[in-house]
Protein backbone atom coordinates (compact mmCIF):
# COMPACT_ATOMS: atom_id res chain seq x y z
CA UNK A 1 0.00 0.00 0.00
CA UNK A 2 1.35 3.23 -0.72
CA UNK A 3 -0.20 6.72 0.55
CA UNK A 4 0.50 8.46 -2.90
CA UNK A 5 -1.59 5.78 -4.69
CA UNK A 6 -3.94 5.54 -2.03
CA UNK A 7 -4.28 9.71 -2.44
CA UNK A 8 -4.44 9.38 -6.24
CA UNK A 9 -7.51 7.28 -5.92
CA UNK A 10 -9.65 9.15 -3.49
CA UNK A 11 -8.70 12.33 -5.66
CA UNK A 12 -9.88 10.38 -8.71
CA UNK A 13 -13.35 9.04 -7.05
CA UNK A 14 -14.25 12.53 -6.06
CA UNK A 15 -13.66 14.02 -9.60
CA UNK A 16 -15.63 11.03 -11.21
CA UNK A 17 -18.04 12.54 -8.76
CA UNK A 18 -17.72 15.86 -9.23
CA UNK A 19 -18.40 15.50 -13.52
CA UNK A 20 -21.90 14.33 -11.88
CA UNK A 21 -23.26 17.41 -10.36
CA UNK A 22 -27.19 16.04 -10.22
CA UNK A 23 -25.50 13.00 -8.33
CA UNK A 24 -24.35 15.48 -6.11
CA UNK A 25 -27.37 17.18 -5.42
CA UNK A 26 -29.63 14.29 -5.07
CA UNK A 27 -26.93 13.26 -2.56
CA UNK A 28 -27.13 16.47 -0.07
CA UNK A 29 -31.23 17.39 -1.10
CA UNK A 30 -32.73 13.76 -0.78
CA UNK A 31 -31.92 12.86 2.88
CA UNK A 32 -32.87 16.37 3.77
CA UNK A 33 -36.59 16.25 1.94
CA UNK A 34 -36.80 12.79 3.37
CA UNK A 35 -36.73 14.48 6.45
CA UNK A 36 -39.15 17.29 5.83
CA UNK A 37 -41.78 14.59 4.95
CA UNK A 38 -40.88 12.72 7.97
CA UNK A 39 -41.52 15.99 10.27
CA UNK A 40 -44.70 17.18 8.32
CA UNK A 41 -45.81 13.50 8.29
CA UNK A 42 -45.83 13.49 12.42
CA UNK A 43 -46.98 17.22 12.97
CA UNK A 44 -48.35 17.48 16.17
CA UNK A 45 -46.53 13.98 17.45
CA UNK A 46 -42.96 14.96 18.59
CA UNK A 47 -42.59 12.34 20.51
CA UNK A 48 -42.55 9.98 17.28
CA UNK A 49 -40.50 12.08 15.12
CA UNK A 50 -37.61 12.17 17.62
CA UNK A 51 -37.92 8.35 17.56
CA UNK A 52 -37.17 7.66 14.15
CA UNK A 53 -36.07 11.01 12.59
CA UNK A 54 -33.31 10.93 14.87
CA UNK A 55 -31.70 7.81 13.90
CA UNK A 56 -32.89 8.38 11.14
CA UNK A 57 -30.43 11.16 10.14
CA UNK A 58 -27.34 8.36 10.65
CA UNK A 59 -28.74 5.99 8.79
CA UNK A 60 -28.96 7.84 5.73
CA UNK A 61 -25.47 8.20 4.59
CA UNK A 62 -25.58 4.13 5.16
CA UNK A 63 -27.91 3.44 2.88
CA UNK A 64 -26.57 5.99 -0.14
CA UNK A 65 -22.99 4.92 0.32
CA UNK A 66 -23.87 1.27 -0.10
CA UNK A 67 -25.95 1.79 -3.24
CA UNK A 68 -23.00 4.02 -5.09
CA UNK A 69 -20.43 2.28 -3.89
CA UNK A 70 -21.37 -0.86 -5.08
CA UNK A 71 -22.51 0.77 -8.15
CA UNK A 72 -19.27 1.95 -9.42
CA UNK A 73 -17.13 -0.66 -8.01
CA UNK A 74 -19.55 -2.94 -10.69
CA UNK A 75 -18.40 -0.37 -13.27
CA UNK A 76 -15.09 -0.64 -12.18
CA UNK A 77 -14.98 -4.35 -12.62
CA UNK A 78 -16.70 -4.24 -16.13
CA UNK A 79 -15.13 -1.51 -17.27
CA UNK A 80 -11.94 -3.08 -17.39
CA UNK A 81 -10.18 -0.30 -15.42
CA UNK A 82 -9.85 -2.64 -12.59
CA UNK A 83 -8.11 -4.93 -14.28
CA UNK A 84 -5.93 -2.44 -15.52
CA UNK A 85 -5.19 -0.95 -11.70
CA UNK A 86 -4.59 -4.64 -11.16
CA UNK A 87 -1.58 -4.46 -13.66
CA UNK A 88 -0.56 -1.70 -11.95
CA UNK A 89 2.29 -1.26 -9.00
CA UNK A 90 -0.72 -0.45 -6.73
CA UNK A 91 -1.94 -2.61 -3.71
CA UNK A 92 -5.82 -3.47 -3.29
CA UNK A 93 -5.51 -1.62 0.01
CA UNK A 94 -5.24 1.61 -2.35
CA UNK A 95 -8.05 0.82 -4.03
CA UNK A 96 -9.83 0.00 -0.75
CA UNK A 97 -8.71 2.66 1.17
CA UNK A 98 -9.03 5.78 -1.81
CA UNK A 99 -11.98 4.44 -1.99
CA UNK A 100 -12.84 4.54 1.85
CA UNK A 101 -11.28 8.60 2.30
CA UNK A 102 -13.53 9.71 -0.88
CA UNK A 103 -16.59 8.17 0.10
CA UNK A 104 -15.83 9.44 4.00
CA UNK A 105 -15.36 13.26 2.57
CA UNK A 106 -18.93 12.77 0.59
CA UNK A 107 -20.67 11.54 3.56
CA UNK A 108 -19.40 13.87 6.15
CA UNK A 109 -20.79 16.70 3.65
CA UNK A 110 -23.91 14.58 3.68
CA UNK A 111 -24.32 13.91 7.25
CA UNK A 112 -23.65 18.08 8.35
CA UNK A 113 -26.43 19.01 6.27
CA UNK A 114 -29.25 16.38 7.25
CA UNK A 115 -27.63 16.77 10.77
CA UNK A 116 -27.81 20.25 10.73
CA UNK A 117 -31.41 20.25 9.35
CA UNK A 118 -32.52 17.70 12.00
CA UNK A 119 -31.30 18.71 14.85
CA UNK A 120 -31.21 22.61 14.45
CA UNK A 121 -33.66 23.51 11.99
CA UNK A 122 -36.16 21.06 12.77
CA UNK A 123 -35.30 20.85 16.71
CA UNK A 124 -34.62 17.30 17.00
CA UNK A 125 -32.73 16.23 20.12
CA UNK A 126 -29.55 15.10 20.47
CA UNK A 127 -28.50 14.42 24.20
CA UNK A 128 -24.79 13.64 23.94
CA UNK A 129 -24.89 16.45 20.93
CA UNK A 130 -25.43 16.48 17.10
CA UNK A 131 -21.49 15.79 16.39
CA UNK A 132 -21.99 12.53 17.72
CA UNK A 133 -24.63 11.66 15.59
CA UNK A 134 -22.81 13.29 12.58
CA UNK A 135 -19.88 11.21 13.57
CA UNK A 136 -21.59 7.60 13.77
CA UNK A 137 -23.55 8.85 10.46
CA UNK A 138 -19.59 8.69 8.77
CA UNK A 139 -18.98 5.54 10.45
CA UNK A 140 -22.31 4.10 9.17
CA UNK A 141 -21.11 5.38 5.54
CA UNK A 142 -17.91 3.83 5.42
CA UNK A 143 -19.80 0.82 6.57
CA UNK A 144 -22.24 1.06 4.15
CA UNK A 145 -19.40 1.69 1.69
CA UNK A 146 -17.61 -0.93 2.38
CA UNK A 147 -20.78 -3.39 2.63
CA UNK A 148 -21.17 -2.19 -0.98
CA UNK A 149 -17.63 -2.87 -2.21
CA UNK A 150 -17.87 -6.36 -0.75
CA UNK A 151 -21.61 -7.26 -2.59
CA UNK A 152 -20.69 -5.51 -5.87
CA UNK A 153 -18.54 -8.63 -6.92
CA UNK A 154 -21.58 -10.80 -6.96
CA UNK A 155 -23.50 -8.49 -9.03
CA UNK A 156 -23.07 -8.43 -12.99
CA UNK A 157 -25.23 -5.71 -14.40
CA UNK A 158 -26.08 -2.60 -12.66
CA UNK A 159 -29.89 -3.47 -12.76
CA UNK A 160 -28.67 -6.25 -10.02
CA UNK A 161 -26.47 -4.09 -8.06
CA UNK A 162 -29.56 -1.65 -7.36
CA UNK A 163 -31.37 -4.32 -6.23
CA UNK A 164 -28.81 -5.30 -3.44
CA UNK A 165 -30.35 -2.24 -1.63
CA UNK A 166 -34.26 -3.66 -1.42
CA UNK A 167 -32.67 -7.14 -1.19
CA UNK A 168 -30.22 -6.40 1.96
CA UNK A 169 -30.63 -2.56 3.24
CA UNK A 170 -34.34 -3.10 4.05
CA UNK A 171 -34.88 -6.20 6.00
CA UNK A 172 -32.22 -4.31 7.92
CA UNK A 173 -34.00 -1.24 7.94
CA UNK A 174 -37.54 -3.62 9.20
CA UNK A 175 -35.38 -5.27 11.66
CA UNK A 176 -33.38 -2.79 13.53
CA UNK A 177 -35.62 -1.50 15.75
CA UNK A 178 -36.12 1.81 13.99
CA UNK A 179 -39.92 1.24 13.79
CA UNK A 180 -40.80 -1.30 16.31
CA UNK A 181 -38.73 -2.11 18.87
CA UNK A 182 -36.71 -5.00 18.70
CA UNK A 183 -38.19 -6.78 22.24
CA UNK A 184 -41.89 -6.83 20.53
CA UNK A 185 -40.85 -8.62 17.43
CA UNK A 186 -41.46 -12.48 17.14
CA UNK A 187 -38.36 -13.85 18.93
CA UNK A 188 -36.75 -15.64 15.56
CA UNK A 189 -37.45 -12.14 14.05
CA UNK A 190 -35.43 -10.58 17.21
CA UNK A 191 -32.76 -13.36 16.89
CA UNK A 192 -31.97 -12.39 13.13
CA UNK A 193 -32.12 -8.82 14.17
CA UNK A 194 -29.09 -9.73 16.36
CA UNK A 195 -26.81 -10.70 13.33
CA UNK A 196 -27.84 -7.41 11.24
CA UNK A 197 -24.95 -4.89 11.17
CA UNK A 198 -27.47 -2.24 10.72
CA UNK A 199 -28.91 -3.01 14.39
CA UNK A 200 -25.69 -2.30 15.88
CA UNK A 201 -25.78 1.17 13.68
CA UNK A 202 -29.25 1.91 15.01
CA UNK A 203 -28.52 0.62 18.46
CA UNK A 204 -25.35 3.48 18.97
CA UNK A 205 -27.87 6.14 17.26
CA UNK A 206 -31.02 5.95 19.42
CA UNK A 207 -28.40 5.93 22.28
CA UNK A 208 -26.60 8.68 21.27
CA UNK A 209 -30.10 10.46 20.88
CA UNK A 210 -31.49 9.56 23.85
CA UNK A 211 -31.26 10.87 27.45
CA UNK A 212 -29.46 7.95 28.77
CA UNK A 213 -25.71 7.99 29.85
CA UNK A 214 -23.68 6.62 27.14
CA UNK A 215 -22.46 3.02 28.53
CA UNK A 216 -20.51 -0.22 27.56
CA UNK A 217 -23.23 -1.00 25.33
CA UNK A 218 -22.50 1.68 23.54
CA UNK A 219 -19.13 1.76 22.89
CA UNK A 220 -20.11 -2.09 22.05
CA UNK A 221 -22.43 -1.26 19.42
CA UNK A 222 -19.81 1.22 17.88
CA UNK A 223 -16.91 -1.36 18.16
CA UNK A 224 -19.67 -4.12 16.18
CA UNK A 225 -20.09 -1.46 13.45
CA UNK A 226 -15.79 -1.09 12.83
CA UNK A 227 -15.74 -4.83 13.11
CA UNK A 228 -18.14 -5.34 11.00
CA UNK A 229 -16.30 -2.39 8.74
CA UNK A 230 -12.82 -3.82 8.43
CA UNK A 231 -14.56 -7.79 7.89
CA UNK A 232 -15.83 -6.15 4.73
CA UNK A 233 -13.06 -4.64 3.50
CA UNK A 234 -11.17 -7.91 4.17
CA UNK A 235 -13.88 -9.70 2.25
CA UNK A 236 -13.94 -7.35 -0.68
CA UNK A 237 -10.10 -7.45 -0.90
CA UNK A 238 -10.52 -10.96 -1.66
CA UNK A 239 -12.90 -10.11 -4.36
CA UNK A 240 -10.31 -7.70 -5.94
CA UNK A 241 -8.55 -10.49 -8.06
CA UNK A 242 -5.16 -10.29 -9.89
CA UNK A 243 -6.08 -12.71 -11.82
CA UNK A 244 -9.16 -13.84 -13.47
CA UNK A 245 -10.40 -16.96 -15.95
CA UNK B 1 22.48 -7.55 -17.36
CA UNK B 2 24.39 -11.39 -17.41
CA UNK B 3 22.28 -13.58 -19.20
CA UNK B 4 21.44 -17.18 -17.58
CA UNK B 5 21.76 -19.79 -20.34
CA UNK B 6 18.78 -22.44 -20.61
CA UNK B 7 19.72 -25.36 -21.86
CA UNK B 8 16.89 -25.70 -23.25
CA UNK B 9 16.51 -22.89 -25.20
CA UNK B 10 15.81 -23.27 -28.98
CA UNK B 11 17.66 -19.92 -29.89
CA UNK B 12 20.83 -18.76 -29.11
CA UNK B 13 21.55 -15.16 -28.67
CA UNK B 14 19.83 -12.58 -25.98
CA UNK B 15 17.31 -13.28 -23.41
CA UNK B 16 14.26 -13.06 -25.04
CA UNK B 17 11.41 -10.11 -23.60
CA UNK B 18 8.63 -12.85 -23.45
CA UNK B 19 9.25 -16.97 -23.47
CA UNK B 20 5.54 -18.81 -23.48
CA UNK B 21 6.41 -22.74 -22.58
CA UNK B 22 3.52 -25.08 -22.69
CA UNK B 23 0.87 -22.50 -22.19
CA UNK B 24 -2.61 -24.02 -21.20
CA UNK B 25 -5.97 -22.03 -20.47
CA UNK B 26 -9.46 -23.61 -19.72
CA UNK B 27 -12.56 -21.97 -19.70
CA UNK B 28 -15.49 -23.58 -19.16
CA UNK B 29 -13.98 -27.20 -19.73
CA UNK B 30 -12.89 -25.82 -22.90
CA UNK B 31 -9.05 -25.31 -23.45
CA UNK B 32 -8.89 -21.80 -24.99
CA UNK B 33 -5.07 -22.62 -25.64
CA UNK B 34 -3.73 -25.74 -25.43
CA UNK B 35 0.28 -26.25 -24.76
CA UNK B 36 1.06 -23.13 -26.38
CA UNK B 37 4.98 -22.07 -26.50
CA UNK B 38 6.72 -19.41 -28.36
CA UNK B 39 9.77 -16.56 -27.49
CA UNK B 40 9.44 -13.07 -28.44
CA UNK B 41 12.98 -11.06 -29.01
CA UNK B 42 13.42 -8.21 -26.83
CA UNK B 43 13.03 -4.60 -28.77
CA UNK B 44 10.87 -6.07 -31.38
CA UNK B 45 7.16 -5.46 -32.53
CA UNK B 46 5.83 -9.01 -32.59
CA UNK B 47 2.10 -9.15 -34.66
CA UNK B 48 -0.28 -11.67 -33.08
CA UNK B 49 -2.42 -12.55 -35.85
CA UNK B 50 -5.07 -15.14 -36.36
CA UNK B 51 -8.66 -14.79 -36.54
CA UNK B 52 -11.71 -13.81 -33.84
CA UNK B 53 -11.49 -16.04 -30.88
CA UNK B 54 -8.26 -17.99 -32.00
CA UNK B 55 -6.69 -17.09 -28.11
CA UNK B 56 -5.09 -13.83 -29.31
CA UNK B 57 -6.31 -12.09 -26.35
CA UNK B 58 -5.89 -14.75 -23.58
CA UNK B 59 -2.55 -15.51 -24.22
CA UNK B 60 -1.93 -11.42 -24.27
CA UNK B 61 -3.62 -11.32 -20.94
CA UNK B 62 -1.38 -14.52 -19.51
CA UNK B 63 1.52 -12.62 -20.47
CA UNK B 64 0.19 -9.41 -18.29
CA UNK B 65 -0.29 -12.08 -15.77
CA UNK B 66 -4.21 -11.35 -15.69
CA UNK B 67 -5.00 -15.11 -16.78
CA UNK B 68 -5.45 -17.77 -14.78
CA UNK B 69 -3.93 -20.69 -16.57
CA UNK B 70 -3.95 -24.24 -16.26
CA UNK B 71 -0.34 -25.25 -17.20
CA UNK B 72 2.71 -23.99 -18.41
CA UNK B 73 5.04 -20.95 -17.78
CA UNK B 74 5.01 -17.36 -18.88
CA UNK B 75 8.26 -15.39 -18.39
CA UNK B 76 8.31 -11.36 -19.22
CA UNK B 77 12.14 -10.19 -18.99
CA UNK B 78 13.11 -13.22 -16.95
CA UNK B 79 10.47 -12.83 -14.26
CA UNK B 80 7.06 -15.02 -13.56
CA UNK B 81 4.26 -13.28 -15.57
CA UNK B 82 2.37 -10.85 -13.16
CA UNK B 83 4.74 -10.61 -10.47
CA UNK B 84 5.33 -7.67 -8.14
CA UNK B 85 8.28 -6.27 -10.19
CA UNK B 86 6.68 -6.45 -13.68
CA UNK B 87 3.99 -4.46 -12.86
CA UNK B 88 6.31 -0.83 -13.61
CA UNK B 89 7.89 -2.81 -16.60
CA UNK B 90 4.66 -4.17 -18.09
CA UNK B 91 1.68 -2.23 -20.08
CA UNK B 92 -0.88 -3.24 -21.02
CA UNK B 93 -4.00 -2.09 -23.65
CA UNK B 94 -6.81 -4.15 -23.52
CA UNK B 95 -9.46 -4.64 -26.57
CA UNK B 96 -12.25 -2.36 -25.14
CA UNK B 97 -10.92 0.99 -23.54
CA UNK B 98 -10.19 1.28 -20.34
CA UNK B 99 -10.40 4.36 -18.78
CA UNK B 100 -12.33 6.14 -16.92
CA UNK B 101 -15.68 7.67 -18.92
CA UNK B 102 -17.12 10.03 -16.66
CA UNK B 103 -13.19 11.93 -16.19
CA UNK B 104 -11.68 14.14 -18.87
CA UNK B 105 -8.74 12.98 -20.98
CA UNK B 106 -6.02 14.89 -18.48
CA UNK B 107 -7.90 13.22 -15.44
CA UNK B 108 -7.41 10.28 -16.45
CA UNK B 109 -3.93 10.01 -17.23
CA UNK B 110 -3.54 12.42 -13.95
CA UNK B 111 -4.76 9.39 -12.07
CA UNK B 112 -2.60 6.35 -13.93
CA UNK B 113 0.70 9.05 -13.84
CA UNK B 114 0.27 9.05 -10.08
CA UNK B 115 0.11 5.04 -9.84
CA UNK B 116 3.54 4.82 -12.06
CA UNK B 117 5.27 7.98 -11.01
CA UNK B 118 5.03 10.11 -14.29
CA UNK B 119 5.41 13.60 -14.15
CA UNK B 120 3.75 16.28 -15.96
CA UNK B 121 5.63 16.66 -18.32
CA UNK B 122 5.43 13.03 -19.45
CA UNK B 123 1.78 13.13 -19.25
CA UNK B 124 1.65 16.32 -22.18
CA UNK B 125 4.42 14.57 -24.01
CA UNK B 126 1.93 11.01 -23.94
CA UNK B 127 -1.22 13.17 -24.96
CA UNK B 128 1.01 14.65 -27.84
CA UNK B 129 2.32 11.49 -28.86
CA UNK B 130 -0.91 9.92 -29.47
CA UNK B 131 -2.33 12.93 -31.57
CA UNK B 132 -4.88 13.91 -28.58
CA UNK B 133 -3.65 17.63 -27.87
CA UNK B 134 -6.15 19.93 -27.58
CA UNK B 135 -8.33 17.42 -26.20
CA UNK B 136 -7.30 17.55 -22.42
CA UNK B 137 -10.33 18.54 -21.50
CA UNK B 138 -13.27 16.50 -23.29
CA UNK B 139 -14.83 13.89 -21.10
CA UNK B 140 -13.90 10.66 -22.45
CA UNK B 141 -17.10 9.20 -22.34
CA UNK B 142 -17.69 12.01 -25.13
CA UNK B 143 -14.81 11.11 -27.28
CA UNK B 144 -15.29 8.84 -30.44
CA UNK B 145 -14.47 4.99 -30.35
CA UNK B 146 -11.14 5.98 -31.73
CA UNK B 147 -9.74 8.71 -29.32
CA UNK B 148 -11.02 6.48 -26.49
CA UNK B 149 -8.56 4.01 -27.54
CA UNK B 150 -6.00 6.31 -27.77
CA UNK B 151 -6.73 7.61 -24.19
CA UNK B 152 -6.03 3.90 -22.87
CA UNK B 153 -3.01 3.66 -24.70
CA UNK B 154 -1.56 6.68 -23.80
CA UNK B 155 -2.28 5.44 -20.07
CA UNK B 156 0.10 2.70 -20.90
CA UNK B 157 2.67 4.68 -22.25
CA UNK B 158 2.77 7.07 -19.44
CA UNK B 159 5.55 4.79 -17.58
CA UNK B 160 7.65 3.84 -20.28
CA UNK B 161 6.81 0.49 -19.92
CA UNK B 162 9.71 -1.81 -21.19
CA UNK B 163 7.11 -4.36 -22.63
CA UNK B 164 4.03 -3.02 -24.19
CA UNK B 165 0.99 -5.43 -24.96
CA UNK B 166 -1.35 -3.91 -26.97
CA UNK B 167 -4.68 -5.87 -27.98
CA UNK B 168 -5.77 -4.72 -31.33
CA UNK B 169 -4.53 -1.13 -30.84
CA UNK B 170 -5.90 -0.02 -33.88
CA UNK B 171 -9.18 -1.23 -34.59
CA UNK B 172 -11.76 0.86 -35.28
CA UNK B 173 -9.35 3.69 -36.41
CA UNK B 174 -8.71 5.63 -39.81
CA UNK B 175 -5.84 4.57 -41.83
CA UNK B 176 -3.93 7.74 -41.06
CA UNK B 177 -4.26 7.47 -37.11
CA UNK B 178 -3.55 3.76 -37.99
CA UNK B 179 -0.35 5.28 -40.04
CA UNK B 180 0.32 7.24 -36.65
CA UNK B 181 0.00 4.62 -34.51
CA UNK B 182 2.30 2.34 -36.17
CA UNK B 183 5.08 5.12 -36.21
CA UNK B 184 4.69 5.23 -32.28
CA UNK B 185 4.95 1.23 -32.26
CA UNK B 186 8.37 1.36 -34.19
CA UNK B 187 9.96 4.57 -32.60
CA UNK B 188 9.12 2.60 -29.28
CA UNK B 189 10.98 -0.49 -30.87
CA UNK B 190 13.73 0.97 -31.73
CA UNK B 191 14.38 2.53 -28.10
CA UNK B 192 14.29 -0.89 -26.88
CA UNK B 193 10.95 -1.49 -26.15
CA UNK B 194 9.59 -4.68 -27.06
CA UNK B 195 5.93 -4.91 -28.30
CA UNK B 196 3.40 -7.58 -28.65
CA UNK B 197 0.06 -5.87 -31.08
CA UNK B 198 -2.92 -8.37 -31.98
CA UNK B 199 -5.02 -7.60 -34.57
CA UNK B 200 -6.72 -9.74 -36.97
CA UNK B 201 -6.15 -7.96 -40.06
CA UNK B 202 -3.40 -8.94 -42.02
CA UNK B 203 -2.65 -5.83 -43.34
CA UNK B 204 -1.20 -4.61 -40.31
CA UNK B 205 1.27 -7.96 -40.46
CA UNK B 206 3.85 -6.01 -42.84
CA UNK B 207 4.08 -3.61 -40.27
CA UNK B 208 5.78 -6.51 -37.85
CA UNK B 209 9.20 -7.56 -37.28
CA UNK B 210 8.34 -11.03 -36.49
CA UNK B 211 4.48 -12.47 -36.56
CA UNK B 212 3.03 -14.90 -34.50
CA UNK B 213 -0.18 -16.64 -36.49
CA UNK B 214 -2.64 -18.19 -34.47
CA UNK B 215 -5.96 -20.34 -34.92
CA UNK B 216 -7.91 -22.19 -32.30
CA UNK B 217 -5.91 -21.79 -29.77
CA UNK B 218 -2.65 -23.15 -30.73
CA UNK B 219 0.31 -21.65 -32.65
CA UNK B 220 0.37 -22.33 -36.68
CA UNK B 221 3.84 -20.69 -37.57
CA UNK B 222 6.40 -18.03 -36.03
CA UNK B 223 7.97 -16.20 -38.71
CA UNK B 224 8.78 -12.95 -40.14
CA UNK B 225 6.47 -11.28 -42.94
CA UNK B 226 9.52 -11.71 -45.73
CA UNK B 227 9.61 -15.18 -44.19
CA UNK B 228 5.60 -15.86 -44.24
CA UNK B 229 6.09 -14.48 -48.21
CA UNK B 230 8.59 -16.86 -49.03
CA UNK B 231 6.71 -20.29 -47.23
CA UNK B 232 3.47 -19.68 -49.38
CA UNK B 233 4.72 -17.91 -52.28
CA UNK B 234 2.31 -15.08 -51.97
CA UNK B 235 3.23 -11.22 -51.84
CA UNK B 236 -0.20 -10.66 -49.96
CA UNK B 237 0.48 -11.62 -46.20
CA UNK B 238 -3.67 -12.00 -46.20
CA UNK B 239 -3.61 -14.69 -48.82
CA UNK B 240 0.12 -16.33 -47.19
CA UNK B 241 -2.00 -16.84 -44.24
CA UNK B 242 -4.69 -18.30 -45.25
CA UNK B 243 -2.31 -20.79 -47.28
CA UNK B 244 -0.47 -21.27 -44.17
CA UNK B 245 -3.72 -22.34 -42.73
CA UNK B 246 -4.91 -24.69 -45.36
CA UNK B 247 -1.64 -26.77 -45.31
CA UNK B 248 -1.83 -26.30 -41.34
CA UNK B 249 -5.38 -28.19 -42.16
CA UNK B 250 -4.30 -31.01 -44.62
CA UNK B 251 -0.79 -30.90 -42.31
Amino acid sequence: MSLHATGATAMRVLRQIRHDPRTIALLLVVPAVLLLLLYWVFEGEKQVFQQIGAPLCGLFPFIVMFLITSISMLRERTSGTLERLMTLPMGKADILFGYGIAFGILATVQAAVVVFLGFVVLDLHAAHGAWLVALLAIANAILGMSLGLFVSAFAQTEFQAVQFMPALIFPQLILCGLFVPRDEMAGFLEAISWLLPLTYAYEALAKATSDKKLDAAFAADVLVVVGVTIAALGLGALTLRRRTG
Amino acid sequence: MPSATDGSSPRAGPAPAIAVRGLAVDRGGRKVLDGLSCQIAAGSVTGLLGPSGCGKSTLMRAVVGVQIVAGGTVQVLGLDAGSKALRSRVGYVTQAPSVYADLNVEENLQYFAAIVGASSERIAETIAAVGLDGMEGRIVGSLSGGQRSRVSLASALLGEPEVLILDEPTVGLDPVLRAELWRIFHNLATAGTTLLVSSHVMDEAGECDELLLMRDGALLRQTTPDGLREETGESDLGKAFLVTIERAGRG
